[in-house]
This record gives C-alpha cells, sequence and structure tokens, in this order.
C-alpha cells in the first residue's frame, strides 16, 4: 500500500495517535487552544468502541483518567495551562499511586487566565512536579505535526513501563498548525501490553487489589517514595531524548524545544550555509532533561543561546546540565508575544562577536 | 444446626480504628453483606473517600482504590464506564460528597451513571477534628460553628439526596438511620436494593444513612442515636425520597 500522509492540525494528531496507540478513555473540558482534540475524540473514541466523557470540570476530567487507568487501561486528558493547574492534583494522586496516563497541555498565555496565544511557560509546573509531593512526570515537547502523532505511541509504552504519569508539553501554535502526517502501518503500531497485574478488575481468583497513596503506618511513605525515586533515576538514565544539529564544531549552540526549536532549525540550517558555526541541541524530554547531551561540551569556549517562549524556564536546567561551565545566554519572550526570527539571530550574532 | 450469623466474606478480620460509637462500622458491614448476599465480591470495585472512611480499603476485601477528596465520583464513572460488567460505588461522607464533592456528585447523577453511592451522613467533619459540614444543622455547635450554626451566614443543611433526586437521570434515592436494630434493617434493605440496581443496569442509586458520631457531637453512643432520631430526622426525614 502506498504512503498515505494526511494533512492534520497538531491536536488532530495527538488525538489520532493516541487512539492508534490503544488509548480505551478519554475524558476532557472545553478550553482553547486545544478543543480541536476534545472534539476529535468526541468524534472518533466512540466509533471505535472506546469510551469519551466530556466531563463536568478539569478536577473531573484528570480523576477519572485516574480511574480508568486504575483498571488498566489506556487512559487520557488533554487541557490548556489554566486547565492543567487545576489538574495538578489528580497528577499528584496519579504519581502517588502509580498510575499511568498521559495528560497533553497545549500550552497557552499566563499567567491566571492570560490569553490563548501560544506560550511555553509551563514548563516549571510540568518538569518540576507540578502538584504537591516528590514527583516527576515524564515530559515530552513535540516540534511537528508529525511528532504530535509519534510521540502518543511512545508516551503510552513509558507510562506504563514506568508507572508514571506523563505529558506531552505542546503550545497553542504546535495544536492549531496543520502539516501533513505519516500514520504508521498496523504491524507497527501493534506491540505487546505491560501486564498490570495491580489493576483493579476484581478480585476473582487472586487478593483484592488496592490502590492507594495513603499510607500512615510507620516509614510505609517513605518506602514509596524511595520506590518513586528509584523509578526516576532510572528514567533519568534510560529515557533522555534530543536531537542535535551540527553540534560538533559549533561555537554557539541554540537550545530550544517545541515550536521554538522549529523556528531555531530554520535560523541554524540558513546560517550554517553561510559557514556561521552554528548548532542546535532540541530536548525532546524535558523531564528527565537531556543532560548527556551536555555532558562532553562544557567548556568555556563553547557559548549557549537558550530561546523560549518563556522569560526563561528551560535555562536553568541547561545551566545546570552545564554546571556553568560554559557562557549560557537566553532569550525569551511570552505573555502572546513569540520570539521572531531576526531576534534570535541578533542574539547569535552578539554571542558570535562577543 | 443451621448457620444464622456469620462473619461476612467481604469483611476483613481486623479490628476497627473507628471512635466508640461510630456509624461506620455498621454501615461498612452492612455493605459487605449486600455484596456477599448478591455473590458480587469478585465484581467489586469500591472508591474509597477522603475522610473518616478513607481507609475503608482496610475493612473490605475486595479492590478498591482511592480517590482525592470529592472526586469519588469521577473516578466511579470511568471505571464502570471501561469495565461495565463490575459492580463500583462509592462510600463518601457529607463534607467529600456534598461540600468539596458537590460537581461530581452532581453530575455523575445528572449522567445517569449506572452506579452505586453509599453516602454517610453525620453532620460533621470527623477526620479533621469536628467542624461544620454542609449537612450540619442549624444552631449545631462544631469546632468551626463554635456558636452554633447560623444560617444567616452560614447556610441552611444542604439536602443533596433531595438535590440529586430532581434529577431525571436518578433512578433511586433512600435516606435510612442506624438507630435501632429496625432502622438498620431497614438500611440493609436500602443497601441491597441499591447495588441490586446495578446489576439489573437500573441507574443511579444512592442510599443515604444518618450516622451517628458521638466524639463531635460531644454525646454518648446513645445520646448519639437519640439526637438522629430526635433531631436530626426532623431535618432530614426518613424514607424513599425517589
Amino acid at each position: 500500500m502506498a504512503e498515505k500522509r494526511i494533512l492534520m492540525a497538531g491536536n488532530e494528531a495527538i488525538a489520532e495517535g493516541a487512539i492508534q496507540a490503544g488509548l480505551d478513555f478519554y475524558a476532557g473540558y472545553p478550553i482553547t487552544p486545544q478543543n480541536e482534540l476534545t472534539a476529535y475524540m468526541a468524534e472518533h473514541m466512540q466509533a471505535r468502541g472506546k469510551v469519551f466523557i466530556q466531563a463536568e470540570s478539569e478536577l473531573a476530567a484528570i480523576n477519572m483518567v485516574f480511574g480508568a487507568s486504575a483498571t488498566g487501561v489506556r487512559a487520557m486528558t488533554s487541557s490548556s495551562s489554566p486547565g492543567i493547574s487545576l489538574k495538578q492534583e489528580g497528577i499528584s494522586y496519579m504519581a502517588g499511586c502509580r498510575l499511568p496516563g498521559v495528560i497533553v497541555n497545549m500550552m497557552r498565555g499566563g499567567p491566571g487566565l492570560g490569553n490563548i496565544s501560544p506560550s511555553q511557560s509551563d514548563y516549571f509546573q510540568a518538569t518540576k512536579g507540578g502538584g504537591h509531593g516528590d514527583y516527576r512526570t515524564i515530559v515530552l515537547a513535540p516540534h511537528s505535526v508529525q511528532e504530535c502523532y509519534d510521540m502518543m505511541f511512545d508516551s503510552f509504552d513509558l507510562a506504563d513501563a514506568y508507572r508514571v504519569p506523563v505529558m506531552i508539553l505542546g503550545d497553542g501554535m504546535l495544536g492549531q498548525m496543520m502539516e501533513p502526517v505519516l500514520f504508521k502501518t498496523k504491524t507497527a503500531v501493534r506491540k505487546p501490553l505491560v501486564e498490570k497485574p495491580w489493576a483493579l478488575t476484581g478480585c476473582a481468583g487472586r487478593q483484592a487489589n488496592i490502590i492507594r497513596s495513603l499510607l500512615l503506618k510507620d516509614g510505609a511513605l517513605e518506602e514509596l517514595n524511595k520506590e518513586l525515586q528509584a523509578t526516576y533515576a532510572k528514567i533519568q538514565k534510560k529515557e533522555q531524548r534530543w536531537e542535535e544539529m551540527f553540534v560538533d564544531d559549533a561555537q554557539v549552540i541554540v537550545v530550544a524545544y517545541g515550536i521554538m526549536a522549529r523556528v531555531a532549525k530554520n535560523i541554524v540550517s540558513s546560517m550554517r550555509a553561510k559557514g556561521v558555526r552554528i548548532g542546535l541541541i532540541r530536548p525532546i524530554t524535558l523531564w528527565p532533561f537531556p543532560v548527556d547531551a551536555f555532558i562532553s561540551r562544557r567548556k568555556s569556549s563553547l557559548k549557549y543561546l537558550v530561546v523560549e517562549m518563556s522569560y526563561g524556564q528551560m535555562v536553568e536546567d541547561v545551566k545546570l546540565a552545564l554546571e556553568c561551565k560554559s557562557p549560557v545566554a537566553f532569550f525569551g519572550k511570552a505573555g502572546g508575544a513569540v520570539p521572531e526570527e531576526k531576534e534570535i539571530i541578533k542574539h547569535i550574532k552578539a554571542l558570535l562577536h562577543g | 444446626m443451621d448457620k444464622l450469623f456469620e462473619h461476612p466474606r467481604s469483611l476483613r478480620k481486623v479490628s476497627t480504628h473507628y471512635c466508640a460509637g461510630c456509624g461506620h462500622g455498621i454501615a461498612h458491614r452492612l455493605v459487605a453483606q449486600a455484596v456477599d448476599e448478591l455473590g458480587i465480591r469478585e465484581k467489586i470495585i469500591a472508591v474509597a473517600p477522603v475522610g473518616c472512611a478513607v481507609l475503608a480499603y482496610d475493612y473490605w476485601d475486595f479492590d478498591c482504590t482511592e480517590a482525592a477528596h470529592g472526586r469519588a465520583l469521577a473516578v466511579a464513572t470511568a471505571i464502570k464506564r471501561v469495565r461495565p460488567d463490575n459492580i463500583v460505588f462509592t462510600y463518601q461522607g457529607d463534607g467529600d460528597l456534598a461540600a468539596i464533592g458537590t460537581n461530581e456528585t452532581i453530575h455523575a447523577a445528572n449522567r445517569g451513571e449506572n452506579l452505586t453511592v453509599i453516602f454517610i451522613n453525620n453532620a460533621v467533619y470527623g477526620m479533621t477534628g469536628g467542624q461544620m459540614a454542609p449537612t450540619t444543622l442549624a444552631g449545631q455547635k462544631t469546632a468551626t460553628t463554635p456558636r452554633g450554626r447560623d444560617v444567616a451566614t452560614q447556610g441552611y443543611p444542604l439536602k443533596i439526596s433531595e438535590l440529586v433526586a430532581q434529577l431525571p437521570a436518578v433512578k433511586y434515592v433512600e435516606r435510612v438511620s442506624l438507630i435501632n436494630p429496625g432502622e438498620v434493617m431497614k438500611a440493609r434493605k436500602a443497601v441491597l436494593t441499591a447495588f441490586r440496581n446495578q446489576i439489573d443496569k437500573v441507574g443511579f442509586s444512592l442510599v443515604e444513612i444518618l450516622s451517628p458520631c458521638p466524639t463531635y457531637w460531644g454525646k454518648s453512643p446513645q445520646a448519639s442515636m437519640d439526637w438522629i432520631k430526635d433531631t436530626m430526622t426532623k431535618e432530614f426525614p426518613l424514607g424513599r425520597i425517589k
């Protein structure tokens, strides 16, 4: 069969990718700029024998994901920044109860109600835990519509393998823009699912299963926390993902993720064509942050420019990864503003000639 | 010789952590008995609340999950939708179901989710030290209404069961108490009905149980039962609501 490319918006590609990855349950609540995702689920989930619920609130939606996940099925919700803040309670409970699940955040401008323009201002919230307690979620940042689709398979596999919530961190621009998407073949999709002996299915032929994060016995909560930290250490070791371009002889490396990486790629390619020794590191996992991409490149002669649609969030992780051994500059805008190519180039030139 | 009385299979043989005279022990047992009687222990998925019954899964011997405070019916909704052949119930207190979880309660009921809800109304927040609950009676003294609930600023006792009963998709609502063996038998019947309804796919069924909290009512267990009978049932009349 000939390769079939379908023109889709990022929001739709995420929805379709999730369904093809074996999504059984979706609950969502209206919020711009991710409504196409919920509408796509409403159109397609029931028709394919799966469950779609428009929840009464973001709180209900994430707690429905909690419930569905507790039975062992693949469950997901999506929202945008203010809605994701509301979901933090449920995400913390999922982390504490060791429940897998996928949460999509198509970020918009904040703080507060903000506006509906694209933003990357929820990086801290996504990568540092977000809700209460000592936990992490794996955070994946797509930078194209194709990657929105592809990443859904990975996200559910990671969630199931490590029993952690996984967040897809996109933004309003990525959600709205349309690009051709190549679907996986059916055989590539079918993957053996992880066994879930902990799931609530009714206790026929086994002892009763209990899903809980409340641990009052002396030392029990510390044990859970140790188990979580061991899981997070394993994830940090094995699951760092990033893309790099022209880094080996670079004098300046641009670091950007998501839609800003898309802009940065164009700049880096065109400047390289003119002979400028410039490179790019694009973190794909924001947590675990791809520290390994920076380890061999910690030197005072190599300069970094971090570009974000925020006033400086990921830049802190870049500095930590570099252990302050390289100079790190930052350029970012938020609140509806998007860093423009010519502004970024100005900052790059300042570093090259500075 | 016939066996007239036995420990329910669905109830673990553990000692109670509830206060003397608390109603949760009786209510837990009623649930366990109903589950045994209907032969559905291996199909049950229970959702425990936040509140005094937060550790309900330490007593019941079937699959159970916790839920964040107030979110039990959102959790239960999803469980039932993805596993319609299981029997799913929530067990929630008044603060959980009628204050922080009102939204989840109203909307699960309005969607007509085929669920069983066991609602324990003891007119206070027990777990946190006896604060005013949505169901606290007018004039009732609690940790946060030291001079009694003032309806002018703190509102009236919330009759969530009557509210829920207004919704077209709700099929069964009954209020019962535990004040004497006769009333416990009525409660037992109501709990059975609420589970049977789910098995028969009738739809959303809720049993409100007026339950004593001697510790935070500052009364003896017997005086607490008397208070339910003489005072609480005036605000929350017993019987079938829908």
